[in-house]
């Protein structure tokens, strides 16, 4: 492909440059990875939001975002996620390349210096945050875990995952717990940032139309860690098998959520993977895939019926909104559209446009800058490195009976539903 | 075929107007792999009064009309169009607004062949009783999954307070009973009065030859026959300035309460610049009046009446318009008194300064150019914008001429007691029932 990144080594640090020309904007992202743990998570899920809040330069939110403003707009986000039993913390500073500006001052540097003084000079009160911000951050926190919750769509998945993976790091939710939020102090957070510093695996991407010499320099001076202990990315408990699990839950809703879990004993990097991913797509991963076909447009039962791979956990995962009264049917055809695939059920032409939809949505990802990042992230976490090239070659040559052999070693899990109140 | 040349952008933009009057636009992006193209009606959700194609009386049709019509534009005698698409690598969408109806796809490869696809299947209705009535249970699902949406209840509960007959207080997807309604011959109604190519705007965007793209495209409609059309005549019943109420709240099966307040906008009828200038000018004070740089955003967020889910927003098209601003809140009562009170004064005596305004504009200015990396924003945004004589590339040096007078004035014409509601989304009391 004609997007390679170069990669250079430093004490704790990899630093990613990938120049390219399509962007008004140049982008940069570092990302922190530690194992998803429960004692930590909540802590973990806050820290980005305290340290984008203010730091000892701009100590006040509105001081640092008019920072921003003066810099034409540059962006500063925060993201918290997770990668099979990974927990990855994400900083993101986007700024326009002057040389679509009136304005020529270089931008680019400015930006750097932004995400580094949000790392390293946090706003401190001795050997901790400052207290009002945390005080804050911690009642935004709570807010936003609840207020998640009332999204049924996001509940649902967040539900299914939870009673799935019960007992596996996987469950735990990557943006907190809000009943772990109280006990979190601004000193108790401080040791949770130095961990972070310390002992965290960490990847810093410079995407744009960039001297990539010049900001590599300059990175090493601006983002300078300690040497660590290359921790090898969590590869996850999976619990050994048991009967399928069914959940019902009911609250004062119209639309049912049938979501449904599948393990697939295969994960990023594996031999199977690549196969499993075109097995998904004829699934549910596009409106030619057998669940849009089957479960929306021949039977009408829904608006949604998809489904999507947790690649570094090995799930599949179903969501869709039907009737309660039409649960049952529904869940009857969804499980059927897997029999289909593991008994062979694929024509050619499904084939042939998964194939097809497939690679044209990787070339899509790698359109947008942070596509870019999350492409080479994803096979940084795995460490089994697929290149670019790669994934396309093996994508093409997947025969069919591979993708049928990853469909045997798909298994039900656990059907979720959350349902009205009627008859509760 | 006519060329702009954006120099300070380093974008060429070139259009001709076909004889069959369909509008296109191409946008060349060498650098990308994705080609991205959007195919337009100016028709919505709010077109539900007029007179159809070769009749002389006004028809009412049912709520949610244009966007059913949108659905049942995908499938076809030979299957479904999806289909179509994904053979050549393509995905392929649609979306139905208040005032537009737009058909896309983005591809990698086989641009040409998708881009027939679209123009193809958009100028070939094919409906049915059997497949219209199919359609009603998926899109009576999509109407459920918004009902239980709280977001969602929130925006439209807002509209629905500001507006007492206007169109733009239905929800674009009608209801359950009104969907119930809807033929197959209405949907040739709507279909022969609004899918002329006159009505209709074209816009590809990607590493594309626009030669290429425009003698495609000009093959393509050639070969069809349209007759001349005149203009459609749509009705709106006169809307009262002030709103339709004062306030309202649901309760929902939700933790957290949301508030938003909405400002009902007068002066509806502009079109081109002053419409441009409008909308820069009411987001260009809301940026500086709560954004989160602003002492009251500030002030909201340390009192904890807000949170980052706090946003807000104006847009205004022909014949309606309002600002919206709210989020998720512990306290909707005092968030809305707060929000009121800062309207109310700035409004009679603003606080705006020049050096707020030069950073909003700063602001806009990358802003701008950080939305120019997505193909889907250019091909949609200049559609809006040229429905109403507007050009998005005009945006920013309109922007740039602003003054604290125009922004003062533009808030003062908004803010007016009258025209300010609010909507509360409250957690149901679980132990009452």
């Amino acid at each position: 492909m004609r997007i390679e990144p170069r990669t250079v080594n430093q004490p704790g640090l990899r630093i990613h440059t990938i120049r390219t020309k399509q962007f008004k904007t140049n982008t940069m992202v570092i990302k922190f990875r530690a194992p998803l743990r429960k004692a930590d998570v909540t802590a973990r899920a806050l820290l980005p939001y305290v340290l984008q809040s203010s730091t000892n330069s701009w100590p006040t939110t509105s001081l640092f975002r008019t920072h921003l403003d003066d810099l034409y707009g540059a962006s500063a986000q925060v993201d918290v996620g997770k990668k099979g039993e990974s927990h990855i913390l994400s900083f993101t500073v986007d700024v326009a390349n002057e040389r679509y500006l009136k304005d020529s001052t270089p931008l680019t540097k400015e930006g750097l210096n932004v995400l580094s003084q949000m790392l390293f000079h946090p706003l401190l009160e001795g050997n901790a945050f400052s207290e009002k911000v945390v005080e804050q951050e911690k009642r935004s926190l709570k807010q936003r875990l609840q207020a998640a919750r009332d999204d049924k769509m996001r509940y649902a998945t967040q539900r299914l995952i939870e009673e799935m993976c019960e007992g596996e790091a996987f469950a735990l939710n990557a943006s907190g717990h809000a009943e772990e939020v109280d006990a979190i102090t601004p000193a108790s957070l401080f040791s949770s940032y130095q961990r972070m510093l310390a002992e965290d695996t960490i990847d810093l991407y410079l995407v744009g139309d960039i001297d990539e010499e010049d900001l590599i320099n300059y990175c090493k001076e601006a983002f300078s860690f300690q040497k660590r202990q290359n921790m090898p990315s969590e590869k996850g408990s999976n619990l050994t098998k048991r009967e399928p699990k069914k959940i019902v839950e009911h609250q004062d809703i119209k639309q049912g959520k049938l979501n449904i879990g599948y393990r697939t004993n295969v994960v990023y990097g594996d031999p199977n993977y690549i196969p499993l991913l075109v097995m998904n797509g004829i699934l549910g991963a596009f409106p030619h895939s057998k669940l849009f076909i089957n479960v929306r447009e021949k039977e009408s039962l829904a608006y949604y019926a998809s489904s999507r791979i947790e690649s570094h956990k090995g799930l599949i995962l179903i969501m869709s909104g039907v009737d309660p009264s039409k649960i049952e049917r529904a869940s009857t055809i969804i499980n059927e559209q897997i029999k289909a695939i593991q008994e062979g059920d694929i024509s050619d032409k499904e084939f042939v446009q998964t194939k097809a939809v497939m690679k044209n949505q990787m070339l899509e990802t790698l359109d947008v800058a942070r596509g870019i990042v999350e492409v080479f992230y994803q096979s940084e976490v795995a460490e089994n490195a697929l290149s670019i090239d790669d994934w396309f070659s093996q994508v093409e040559s997947v025969s069919k009976e591979a993708v049928i052999e990853a469909a045997k070693e798909v298994s039900l899990d656990t059907t979720y539903t959350l349902t009205g109140e009627e008859g509760a | 075929m006519e060329k702009k040349r954006f120099d300070q952008l380093d974008e060429e933009l070139y259009y001709e107007k076909l004889d069959n009057g369909l509008s296109v636009y191409v946008l060349p992006k060498p650098e990308f792999s994705k080609s991205y193209a959007t195919f337009t009606t100016k028709y919505g959700s709010i077109d539900d009064n007029f007179i159809p194609l070769g009749e002389t009386d006004y028809v009412k049709v049912p709520d949610g009309i244009a966007h059913f019509l949108e659905h049942k534009m995908f499938e076809k005698e030979d299957g479904d169009v999806f289909q179509q698409f994904s053979e050549y690598g393509a995905s392929a969408n649609a979306f139905t607004s208040f005032t537009r109806t737009a058909y896309l796809f983005s591809s990698t490869s086989h641009v040409q062949e998708n881009l027939d696809t679209l123009i193809n299947f958009v100028q070939a209705p094919y409906f049915t009783e059997q497949t219209v009535e199919k359609e009603k249970g998926i899109i009576g699902q999509e109407i459920t999954m918004y009902d239980d949406n709280a977001d969602w209840r929130l925006y439209f509960g807002t509209i629905q307070n500001m507006y007492h007959h206007h169109p733009v207080k239905v929800d674009i997807a009608g209801t359950v009973d009104s969907i119930s309604h809807i033929t197959k011959d209405h949907l040739y109604q709507c279909y022969e009065t609004f899918y002329h190519p006159s009505n209709m705007l074209l816009f590809v965007v990607g590493p594309v030859s626009p030669e290429e793209i425009f003698s495609q495209i000009k093959e393509n409609q050639a070969s069809k026959k349209y007759d001349p059309q005149p203009t459609i005549e749509r009705k709106f019943e006169e809307e009262p300035s002030a709103v339709h109420r004062k306030h309202h709240e649901l309760k929902m099966d939700v933790q957290v309460p949301k508030c938003m307040i909405g400002l009902k906008a007068a002066n509806v009828q502009l079109s081109g610049v002053d419409l441009l200038r409008r909308e820069l000018a009411v987001n260009t004070a809301f940026d500086v009046l709560f954004g989160k740089t602003s002492a009251h955003f500030t002030r909201l967020y340390e009192e904890g009446l807000i949170d980052d889910s706090f946003s807000f927003d104006f847009s205004q098209e022909k014949g309606y318009g309002f600002a919206l601003l709210g989020g998720n809140t512990p306290d909707p009562k005092k968030l809305a008194d707060s929000i009121q009170i800062i309207l109310k004064n700035e409004a009679s005596a603003s606080t705006i300064t020049n050096e707020q305004l030069e950073t909003v504009k700063k602001k806009n200015i990358g802003g701008f150019l950080r939305s120019l990396n997505s193909p889907e924003y250019i091909a949609n945004q200049f559609t809006r914008y040229a429905f109403n004589e507007m050009d998005l590339f005009e945006a920013v040096p309109t922007l740039e001429t602003l003054t604290v007078q125009d922004i003062q004035e533009a808030l003062s014409d908004l803010a007016q007691e009258e025209r300010i509601t609010s909507f509360f989304i409250l957690p149901k009391e679980k132990n009452a029932q």
